[in-house]
Parts: structure tokens; C-alpha cells; sequence
């Protein structure tokens, strides 16, 4: 499934943020910032207590189950009396969350995570970014590896001269791309795909911000 | 006057080119001291690009430079900093300031460099931008639109011939070649022997290739470069060789290897010409050449 990846802001942007707010409400939510845990209940709990040690008034708090969903209306009109008496949300959900939750309320929305990228959970605690959405894609070519998004500098005609025994060099820790694809492509027996030049890609297919309108009958 | 690059790639004669490498700052006397120390020591000037993700004066004006100087510049352009629109405009005012030699290359990664937060751009890769030259040369912009004027470069790439694994590496070789890489300056080689078996396969294509010369300063330097640096592969006896230096002797020591190599690869005519790169150290690459029988000291 994929996944909204984030991290927690650190406290001082956070209190920056809540600035001359001195009640808040907290929100979080149960499908991705729970499996990231920067956002599930426990989150939550933690960050009632650092919002109580900076003297705020912690209206009340709520894990919503899915945050991006627009069932979210209806959570908000249920707490709508605690969320009366705040001013502000102090929200542990991706940027999805916090869009979604500003369309329904008139009160400030203060993001206490970072939305890193749109990943997969490849194991426990293991996310991985696999698609940037570029609107052009080339993995009929790649062996199922997007460059991309997994390529460090998004090369598309092979690897850079910092491939480093199948690792990147601005981290060990991240494969090189193109060694995965160039593996793969051996394997199937399409190593041709790869010596095929790729021209100039299109960054403008869905111009900014994305948006599509469909005419269904 | 110096001779155009294109023609001494043609001309047949071992091909030597160096590089200068633009100051933090506009204070240029001393890459101008390079220039004129170096200009007709070798056939061409490279000046880099951001090198290492630096920020520096730009590579564009060090090649106005080399040229007001005398020099033949070798333009390095990366793709990390400029989209299509701005590398193509820069094609324009480079070709109209008398630059004829262009090197193409990815570019290292912002994180290595001054500048961790910036946007890295890679708008096109290498291959594409090497394509772009050759587009312009036809009298059309990548855009699809005539040129009023048109240009002519002799373009060029690089290539890590100690790459692992190398069949990756080699196959973006060859579309460079098909995209317009008339030449190729080499990572820096060390273990000749290597060299010589990249050289039977790249020998096939109709491209020059110069291979890269970085000279060893001392023992610790070649094991961090060893270590740390990827596709390059230095030799346990090459780095002994410099350990084993007299105290106050590894430069002299790094300078003789540097030369011996460049001796070899030219007296067993094992590539086209070198491209020595002494990283800091620009005043010793005549010692360099000499130690390789490329011309008197300085």
C-alpha cells in the first residue's frame, strides 16, 4: 500500500508555531503516521505532555482513522465543542491531513510533522520512496525500477560516475539505481532497454499543480 | 593563437589538456597565474563547473578567460544547475565569446557540496545535453524552434573506467558516443593494466580518449582517494610507493608516478592523451609533464 512518509518537527518549530496560541487541539491519525509512528495514539500522548511542559491547555485529541479521507468532516463536527474552545490544531497527520482537515475548519492548522515523500512499506519501520508521479513513465524499460524516483539525481540514460559497488555516492546506505536496473534487465534478458537513449523528459505533462477533471458519462 | 582542440584531436598527436579550476570569490589573479602557466604547456584548458558542488566563480567566465588569455578552453557544464533553457542560452553566449570546446557531465550531488539545502535541477542528463549540442548545431533549440545563428562546439564527456560494476557504466559510454562525444576525459586511472583492458574495448568507437591524470600528493591522500572517492582504484604497491617516500618527498614522489604514467600511456600509444587534473596544485603540472617528456619545466 502506499504511504505518506513523515517526521516529527522538532519542538522549538513547533512552540514557534503555536506562538500566542495558548489552547490547543491535537490530531492524529491511524493509517500512515500510526505505521510511521509519528502520528498514532502514542504520538499523540507524547505530544499532550510536551504541549502541557510549554504551559498550553490541551483542548482534547483525536486519531482519526484515515486524516486525508473527507470522512474527516464528520470527525470534525463531532468535536466541534472541544475544537470551539482552541485556537488552534496542532496536527499529527501528513500534509494530505492537514489540507483535508483546514477545508473544515475556520481554526489555524499547525503541521507538527514533515511530509517526507509518498512511499512504500517495504518491512516493519522500512519506507521507501518507488514514484514521484513525473506523468511520463519508463518503467516498460527500466525493469520495474523507476530511476527517477530511485536514482538520486533522477538520471534516465544510465548511472553517474558516483555508482559505488551498487551503492549511491551521497549514501551507502541507498542503492544505485541503475545497478538494480541494470541486474534486473540482465536477468530478463533486456539489457537492450538500457542502451536505449532516453530523450529529454517532459516535466510539464501535468503542469502544477495537478489537477484533472473527468467527464464521466 | 592556440590551435583548435577539435583539430588536434584529428591531428593525431598525443593530446594533452590540464584544468583550472575557478576561485571562491572574484579575485582572479592567481587562476589567471594558472592560465598563463599552463596555455601553451598543453592543447586545452578545462575550467570546472561548481566542481564538487561548490560555489565559485562560474566555469563559463574562467573559459573567457583561458580565451582572452590565449588559451584554448575546454567548457565544463554540469546539469545540476541550469535546466535545458539556461544551458542552451549559455551555449549561445559561449559560442559568441570564441569558446569552441564543450565537456558535458551530470554533475556531482548537492549534498557533497557548500550549497546542501539548494534544488538540484538534472532537467537533462549528460547523453541529453551532449544531444542538445548537436541540435543546436543543426540551427534548432531543443524547443523545436530555428536559431538566428547558429553555433559549433567540440563536445566531450567523461567516463569512469574503474566503475563497479563497469557494464553500466560502459553502455552510457557508448550512448555518449552516439549522442556526440567526439572525446573523453577519464576518471583518474592508477592501475595501467585496467586501463589497457578499457582501452581494448573503447578503442572500437570513434571517440579520443584522454585519460585522467590526478596527481597523488601523498600516501594518505591516495588511500582516502582509494577509499572514498567511487571509480577510482589505486594500486597497494602505487600507494607503498609513496609511503616510502622520503620525509618532505611524496609531491616529488606523487609528480614522478604521474609523469612515469603519462610516459607509459603515450611511449605504448595506449590512448589518444591525458587530462591532468592537480587539484589544487596547478603549479607543479609542468614538473608533470616533463617527468611524462611533454616539454621543458617551467
Amino acid at each position: 500500500m502506499i504511504r505518506s512518509i513523515t517526521r516529527q518537527k522538532s519542538i522549538e518549530e513547533i512552540l514557534r508555531l503555536l506562538e500566542g496560541m495558548e489552547r490547543v487541539f491535537i490530531v492524529g491519525c491511524g493509517t500512515c503516521t500510526t505505521m510511521a509512528h509519528t502520528g498514532g495514539v502514542a504520538e499523540v500522548e507524547a505530544m499532550k505532555e510536551k504541549m502541557q511542559a510549554a504551559q498550553k491547555v490541551v483542548t482534547g485529541s483525536e486519531v482519526i482513522p484515515v486524516a486525508c479521507d473527507n470522512l474527516t468532516e464528520e470527525m470534525v463536527c463531532r468535536f466541534l465543542p472541544a475544537m470551539k474552545e482552541s485556537q488552534a490544531l496542532l496536527i499529527l497527520t501528513c500534509a494530505f491531513g492537514v489540507q483535508t482537515l483546514s477545508r473544515f475548519t475556520d481554526l489555524p492548522v499547525i503541521p507538527a510533522l514533515d511530509t517526507l515523500f509518498i512511499g512504500k512499506e517495504l518491512g516493519t519501520g522500512h519506507f521507501q520512496e518507488v514514484c514521484t508521479q513525473c506523468g511520463e513513465c519508463i518503467l516498460g524499460e527500466t525493469g520495474g525500477i523507476c530511476p527517477v524516483t530511485a536514482c538520486h539525481k533522477g538520471l534516465v540514460n544510465g548511472p553517474c560516475g558516483g555508482t559505488n559497488n551498487g551503492k549511491c555516492e551521497v549514501d551507502p546506505n541507498k542503492d544505485c539505481a541503475w545497478t538494480l536496473i541494470y541486474e534486473k534487465l540482465k536477468k530478463e534478458g533486456r539489457l537492450s532497454a538500457m542502451r536505449r537513449f532516453q530523450p529529454a523528459k517532459n516535466y510539464q505533462v501535468e503542469p502544477k499543480p495537478g489537477k484533472i477533471l473527468l467527464e464521466i458519462p | 593563437m592556440a590551435q583548435r582542440f577539435r583539430e588536434v584531436l584529428k591531428s593525431g598527436a598525443f593530446v594533452v589538456t590540464s584544468e583550472i579550476g575557478p576561485p571562491k570569490g572574484c579575485e582572479l589573479s592567481k587562476m589567471i597565474h594558472h592560465i598563463g602557466l599552463l596555455k601553451d604547456r598543453v592543447h586545452a584548458l578545462n575550467v570546472t563547473d561548481n566542481q564538487s558542488s561548490v560555489m565559485r566563480f562560474p566555469s563559463l567566465g574562467g573559459a573567457i578567460l583561458v580565451k582572452e588569455n590565449g588559451g584554448e578552453p575546454i567548457l565544463q557544464m554540469t546539469c545540476r544547475d541550469r535546466n535545458r533553457m539556461a544551458l542552451q542560452s549559455d551555449l549561445l553566449f559561449a559560442s559568441t565569446r570564441g569558446i569552441r570546446n564543450v565537456l558535458c557531465l551530470t554533475g556531482d550531488a548537492i549534498t557533497v557540496g557548500d550549497h546542501k539545502t539548494a534544488k538540484s535541477v538534472f532537467d537533462l542528463d549528460s547523453a541529453q545535453l551532449l544531444k542538445a549540442i548537436r541540435l543546436l548545431e543543426s540551427g534548432k533549440d531543443m524547443g523545436g524552434n530555428a536559431l538566428d545563428g547558429g553555433v559549433e562546439f567540440c563536445a566531450g564527456a567523461i567516463v569512469t573506467p574503474e566503475a563497479r560494476p563497469l557494464e553500466p557504466q560502459l553502455m552510457k559510454f557508448e550512448k555518449k558516443v552516439e549522442c556526440g562525444a567526439e572525446f573523453f576525459q577519464t576518471q583518474a586511472i592508477y592501475d595501467l593494466e585496467n586501463f589497457r583492458r578499457f582501452m581494448d574495448y573503447a578503442r572500437r568507437f570513434p571517440a579520443k580518449i584522454l585519460a585522467g591524470i590526478v596527481l597523488l600528493t601523498s600516501a594518505r591522500m591516495a588511500k582516502y582517494m582509494a577509499e572514498n572517492v567511487p571509480g577510482i582504484f589505486v594500486p597497494p604497491s602505487l600507494i607503498e610507493e609513496l609511503a616510502g617516500a622520503p620525509k618532505g618527498q611524496a609531491l616529488a614522489k606523487g609528480i614522478e608516478i604521474a609523469g612515469r604514467m603519462i610516459r607509459t600511456l603515450r611511449e605504448e600509444k595506449i590512448c589518444d592523451g591525458v587530462h591532468i587534473m592537480a587539484i589544487g596544485r596547478e603549479e607543479v603540472v609542468p614538473q608533470i609533464l616533463q617527468e611524462g617528456g611533454l616539454g621543458a619545466p617551467a
